[in-house]
């Protein structure tokens, strides 16, 4: 099978790999562009662990192949900080404990971006099924919602 | 590497993507939001020759009002339907439906022509599809034709499309003014595929009710419950029809036991979802 030239964006930056057509886009990530912020779980869309934003839009990097993202903008966990400083939703999650292991997180973060550009001022209803999307298997989701919540706040009026 | 191999191929045009089917004569699969298709290929249990990617035919992604239809090109997304203005004025039992499907990363690359070819019997597209008599467009090398949900449907992940075809278009009937809607599911978890989901609408005109119901996860393909419908169009939508509506809609199921749940339960789910979908459908309608 001939490999193909998959050029993006990722973060800004403008990124260029090869790999053969089968390969997944978040396997491209980190194994190509060596970006292993995105985590890998279950290989089949479940757990959220893979979430990146693809133009714009949260989706599961597991089940796209990187020759699909040829021209795309990916934004990843890696592109959230600027100027050597959290994002505000980052800063939300240590500070109302929204992880433990951090497994999880690179995919929580970009749903709950997602979520909130979509929908800026959410009930607590609105960001647990929000965050349903990705599966957490420390924190008992208390300290995510609460984040989520507090970052709604601190984000609005840069909206 | 998780997929195995395959040869890929992403034409821009309907024409190409047709011809290329052609030439893998069955081999070749159709590559949508890959939501579905993608874990298969990751668990190597669909193994095709080339994956053919509709992602660039930018001509299959479109909402449109026409002729008394809302038709939604096959590649459209389904976090398009969810935010689409024409589809909360025109179907908003589509709209409502669409909430339940997956989660929201799984809908920004989610497409309705592949919910409706996928045949999952617990997807709710197709549910909405059957309730409100929508059809599907099919273009193949002889030409287009136009199918009913039950001319679509034969049974679970199973469609009439021939191998050679692609599905273009969905067109659903605009609902009436004043009609009322409600899509109620029961899933283990928020965006798990539903047990049971029942898709209902109901509106007046000249003093008289119509009433649509279908369900998901209820048997190998989604079902018209036309009994139900006929109590509450004979009896109105009171409580007690209502509630005997909600009774005929079990017996009419013809439901399976999987490791989600018996057959008995699911029985009993479509009685109780069909109650609660015509309570909310009828409080909502004009
Ligand atoms: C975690 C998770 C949860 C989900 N929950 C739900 C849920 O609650 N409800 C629900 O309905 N779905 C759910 N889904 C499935 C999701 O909605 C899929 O998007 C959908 O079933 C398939 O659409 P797709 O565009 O992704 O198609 P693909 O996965 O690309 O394709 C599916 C199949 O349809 C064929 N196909 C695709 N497009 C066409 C076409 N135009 N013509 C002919 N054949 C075609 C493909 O060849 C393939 O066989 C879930 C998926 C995940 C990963
Ligand atoms: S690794 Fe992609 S959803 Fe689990
Ligand atoms: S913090 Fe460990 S899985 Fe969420």
């Amino acid at each position: 099978m001939t490999a193909a030239t998959v050029r993006l964006t990722v973060n800004g930056a403008a990124r260029e790999g090869r790999c053969e057509p089968r390969k997944l886009l978040v396997d491209f990530l980190r194994e190509d562009l060596g970006l292993t912020g995105t985590h890998v779980g279950c290989e089949h869309g479940i757990c959220g662990a893979c979430t990146v934003l693809i133009n714009g839009d949260a989706a599961r990097s597991c089940l796209m192949l990187a020759v699909q993202a040829d021209g795309a903008e990916i934004t990843t966990v890696e592109g959230l900080m600027r100027d050597g400083r959290l994002h505000p939703l980052q800063e939300a999650f240590r500070e109302h404990h929204g992880l433990q292991c951090g497994f999880c997180t690179p995919g929580m973060l970009l749903t709950a971006l997602d979520l909130l550009r979509t929908n800026p001022s959410p009930s607590e209803q609105e960001v647990r099924e929000g965050i349903s999307a990705v599966l957490c298997r420390c924190t008992g989701y208390h300290g995510i919602v609460k984040a989520v919540r507090a970052a709604a706040v601190t984000l609005a009026p840069s909206r | 590497m998780k997929p195995p191999k395959f040869e890929y191929h992403a034409p821009s045009t309907l024409d190409e993507a047709l011809a290329l089917l052609a030439r893998y004569n069955g081999d070749a699969k159709l590559l949508a939001g890959g939501q579905s298709l993608v874990p298969l290929l990751n668990f190597r249990l669909a193994r095709p020759a080339a994956l053919i990617d509709l992602n660039r035919i930018t001509s299959l992604a479109y909402i449109r009002e026409h002729d008394g239809h809302v038709r939604l090109g096959a590649m459209t997304r389904q976090r398009a339907i969810e935010f689409s203005p024409v589809v909360a004025r025109r179907l908003p039992l589509l709209r409502e439906a669409t909430r339940w499907v997956g989660h929201l990363p799984i809908r920004s690359r989610g497409t309705i022509g592949g919910s409706i070819a996928h045949a999952d019997p617990s997807a709710e597209y197709p549910a909405v599809l059957t309730a409100l008599e929508g059809e599907v467009v099919a273009r193949g090398p002889k030409g287009e034709r136009t199918l009913s949900s039950g001319a679509l449907f034969e049974t679970y992940l199973t469609t009439t499309l021939a191998p050679d075809e692609i599905l273009t278009e969905v067109r659903l009937p605009v609902m009436p003014e004043g009609a009322g809607w409600a899509f109620e599911e029961l899933a283990r978890r928020h965006g798990d595929f539903a047990i049971v989901g029942v898709a209902a609408a109901v509106w007046r005109s000249g003093g008289r009710v119509t009433a649509r119901l279908a369900t998901a996860g209820a048997g190998g393909t989604p079902r018209r419950l036309r009994a139900a419908e006929e109590i509450v169009e004979r009896d109105g939508l009171g409580a007690a029809a209502i509630e005997a509506a909600g009774r005929r809609a079990s017996e009419l199921v013809e439901p399976d036991a999987d490791i989600h749940a018996s057959a008995d339960y699911r029985r009993h789910l479509a009685g109780v979802l069909t109650e609660r979908a015509l309570k909310r459908a009828a409080e909502r309608a004009a």
